[in-house]
């Protein structure tokens, strides 16, 4: 068995007072990968920073090669060659991708940038990991899955020995997730460590030696990831054994009213004539490939987004939806996709991003103070936001009380249809299922939602009615026993439903994240 | 579901004193010390008026600058306005006083004049930043420079000067008050006092502080964007067009010099009081204390003699390079 190459024992971190990893021993072999598995805020991300040098461990040891080393900054992890890739990317997005590959450490010839050598080094890199972008487009021009491709390569160009990865497939299509598990396979023929971070236990499953669980800052157990099954995984890290992860469908009244109709709506570049009905006490879900247009599709319906063609009725009464609080008037509410860039003020406290949405429910001229303290108690309690001091900034939350806090904020307008756009991603199992059940509620008690999620498993979990889009326009609407993950893939596909114009995979527009 | 658990958090302050909420005040208390140590006459009721009195210009400009700097703008352009104002409200009641003759009816109008062109050049830089899609730096900078050019020009490159028959009915508004408080400081404290309600009070208040900090999340809670960020640069000029009503009275004329840098004074009360440049972070009764401050070092340095008064704006500079340093170890240390 292969000596590790960077290991860490009896790991401790302290913020301030709180204390978020206790006693955490974790190692990572050449050619292996290692999965740290952990609800939201086990400690996973604390634990790679240290690392990778990010933090400085409050007690216990990292060694590389046996040594103990102390890393004063993310340069000397680097230049041991362990790279961490963040969740959110580290590029600069107005400089292209050679000149992001060798930030910081550029070729020069004399006093000037050798720009072609540069150029011909990160072209060969690319080529490795086949990935077909030219090292001369700018950063903000490329897709997420080629930003990623860009992270990678660029630590791979810094003679990587370790690569820790914070969550790669999170922003990533199917393919593209192949694409990076091929890369992956790659490197550890090479010889690299990888440790991979991910909430997606199929994916550790399939890729993952080694599996380390984490829970409140304590390290559960490593096993190798042959001997466990996810829900052996799902078990340890919750804690207790997970059942019914979706909570049983309740359909409703086949006569039930029809409280939304979207009628050949068209949001210029992304969506073409998309209609679709919605009804009460209904779950609708959406499904189709990332850049299918489903987002796009509710921006424009809401008013966020310009909308050229389509007509809506609310309740079969024409609706005019041109600004958002249309649509909150309306009783319509949107949960966004992007937590952090458009949903929560992630650097103010839980109390002005609760009522933000709603907040000329709390006084007419002047703010009324107490009653957004009671309304926080309140959806503290409801959505079980465990956080200690809701004095403290919402960016010291974990992802999955982030999320728990935007779901309350979004409903203090007490909706009728809440449009929930990938409402649990990139948060843990536990989270996943608690707002699976709220949504679940929600519809039973005759609230209506449009889920819209890039998980088949959840869209198929919790839908009553399936809506596929693919490429900008809807290509079918599955009921009943239709609803199958095959089945969605072939409509999102566009081996049914509609001409296949662009091949199976075609995406409408790359630049999501722009 | 489940009761909360109490976990999930990070250190709430880095023990001690908030330095963020606290350090301006705790500054100016060290200045008024070292006042104090100076010179005695430094406490004396006259001196401390004089130096309110004189803070209110920069001040009441300053309160409203907080709301432009809290929603993630920048007004480059009201001490150009300032002048232009003052310039016009004198030229209006030089026009009027012999229609209306030299009484209080004249004084009216030139201060109708300055507030209604206050609430224009408001409205104009907060159309053009929200209408046009420039960067308010861009946008103030061009009013800024237009507004200076058209003062020098109604003034031939001289001084606009106010009828003196009009300055004397005018003259109380400046040097006049109650029970020894003069206007300009009574006004300051209304300004204070109101934008401070505004600021943490109103749901305008709170809109300023979550377009600063992320315009998109403010646009996708249903928060119209560009209606809060033009109120923001019109009680801007408002608060200008108030300056304006008691500066006037203080000279009697307006020159091409008149509320020269103002821009950069108000600016820097507004960050030596704690408000983040960058937006989504406001405090009035900082800016309040921020303006204080700058007129108390020069006091400071008046009163002494041992510094040169011509040192007065190195050790501003300082000032503010420091305020800010505080701030950010402030918040780093977290």
């Amino acid at each position: 068995m292969a000596e590790p190459i960077l290991s860490a024992s009896g790991v401790e971190k302290c913020f301030g007072p709180v204390q978020v990893l206790f006693g955490v021993d974790v190692d990572v072999r050449a050619g292996e990968v290692h999965a740290i598995v952990g609800e939201n805020g086990a400690g996973k991300s604390t634990l790679m920073k240290i690392l990778a040098g990010y933090h400085r461990p409050t007690a216990g040891t990292i060694r590389v090669d046996g040594a103990v080393v102390e890393f004063a900054g993310s340069g000397d992890a680097e230049r041991l060659g362990v790279v961490l890739i963040h969740q959110e990317f580290n590029l600069a997005e107005h400089l292209t991708v050679e000149e992001n590959v060798f930030l910081g450490r550029e070729l020069r010839r004399g006093l000037f940038l050798d720009r072609s050598a540069m150029r011909e080094r990160a072209h060969q890199v690319l080529a490795e990991l086949d990935c077909p972008v030219d090292p001369r487009t700018r950063v903000r021009d490329l897709a997420v899955s080629e930003r990623q491709m860009v992270e990678i390569g660029k630590a791979v160009s810094r003679d990587v020995r370790v690569l820790i990865m914070d969550e790669p497939t999170a922003v990533l299509t199917g393919a593209e997730t192949a694409v990076l598990f091929r890369l992956i396979r790659r490197l550890t023929a090479q010889g690299v460590g990888v440790v991979y971070i991910s909430h997606k236990l199929d994916e550790v499953k399939a890729l993952a030696d080694r599996v380390t669980v984490l829970r409140d800052g304590r390290h559960i157990a490593t096993r190798d990831a042959a001997d466990l099954s996810q829900d052996d995984i799902a078990q340890l890290m919750v804690g207790r054994p997970v059942s019914d992860l979706f909570p049983e469908k309740i359909h409703p009244p086949a006569d039930a009213a029809v409280v939304l109709e979207a009628d050949g709506i068209s949001v210029p570049g992304w969506v073409e004539g998309a209609s679709f009905t919605l009804r009460k006490g209904e779950i609708l879900g959406f499904a189709g490939l990332v850049g299918a247009g489903r987002t796009e599709l509710m921006e424009g319906l809401l008013g966020l987004r310009r909308r050229t063609a389509g007509q809506i009725r609310r309740d079969g009464r024409a609706l005019r939806l041109r600004h958002l609080d249309d649509a909150t008037a309306a009783g319509i509410a949107y949960l966004s996709e992007d937590r952090k860039g458009k949903g929560l003020l992630v650097a103010k406290g839980l109390r002005p991003n609760l009522t933000l949405l709603a907040l000329e429910r709390y006084g007419r001229v002047f703010i009324d103070e107490a009653k957004e303290e009671t309304a926080l108690e309140r959806a503290v309690q409801e959505f079980d936001i465990r956080v200690r001091d809701p004095g403290v900034a919402v960016s010291s939350l974990s992802g999955g009380n982030q999320q728990k806090l935007l779901l309350a904020k979004t409903m203090q307008v007490e909706p009728t249809i809440l449009i929930a756009d990938e409402p649990t991603r990139g948060i843990d199992i536990g989270t996943k299922q608690q707002i699976y059940r709220f949504l679940h509620d929600f519809a039973r008690r005759g609230g209506s939602v449009i889920l819209i999620s890039s998980e088949l498993m959840e869209v198929i979990g919790l839908s009553h009615r399936v809506v596929v889009m693919r490429a900008g326009t809807v290509t079918g609407t599955l009921e009943g026993d239709a609803i199958e993950e095959a089945e969605i893939v072939r409509y999102a596909t566009g081996l049914k439903g509609g001409p296949a114009t662009d091949g199976p995979t075609g995406r409408l527009e790359d630049g999501r994240a722009a | 579901m489940t009761s909360p658990v109490l976990r999930d958090a990070r250190p709430r302050r880095p023990g001690g004193i908030d330095l963020k909420l606290y350090g301006p005040f705790i500054a100016l208390a060290a200045l008024i010390v070292i006042g104090v140590l100076v010179n005695p006459v430094f406490l004396s009721p006259g001196n401390i008026g004089n130096v309110l009195t004189r803070t209110a210009f920069i001040g009441i400009i300053a309160v409203g600058a907080t709301f432009v700097i809290t929603a993630g703008g920048i007004d480059l352009s009201v001490g150009s306005l300032a002048a232009f104002s003052s310039g016009m409200a004198i030229v209006a009641m030089n026009a009027t006083v012999a229609s209306l003759g030299a009484g209080v009816p004249v004084v009216l109008v030139g201060m109708l004049v300055a507030v209604a062109l206050g609430l224009a050049a408001g409205l104009v830089n907060g159309l053009v930043v929200t209408r046009g899609r420039i960067e308010a730096f861009i946008v103030t900078l061009g009013t800024m420079g237009i507004y200076r050019s058209l003062v020098t020009w109604m003034a031939d490159g001289g001084t606009l000067s106010l009828n003196s028959s009009v300055r004397a009915v005018y003259r109380p508004v400046y040097y006049g008050g109650i029970y020894g408080v003069s206007y300009p400081i009574i006004l300051f404290a209304v300004v204070a006092c109101v934008g401070a309600l505004i600021l943490y009070r109103t749901r305008f208040g709170r809109y300023c502080m979550a377009i600063g900090s992320n315009e998109e999340v403010a646009r996708y809670s249903a928060i119209n964007v560009d209606r809060v960020k033009l109120l923001a640069f019109v009680l801007q000029g408002v608060c200008v067009a108030l300056a304006v009503v008691v500066y006037v009275p203080r000279l009697g004329s307006a020159s091409a010099t008149t509320g020269l840098l103002w821009e950069l004074e108000a600016i820097a009360a507004v960050i030596i009081g704690g408000t983040m440049l960058k937006g989504g972070y406001g405090r009035i009764w900082g800016t309040v204390v921020g303006a204080v401050m700058l007129t108390l070092i020069d006091n400071i340095l008046n009163l002494t003699g041992a510094v040169s008064v011509y040192l007065n704006g190195a050790i501003q500079g300082t000032i503010i390079i420091v305020a800010v340093l505080l701030q950010r170890g402030a918040t780093a240390r977290r």
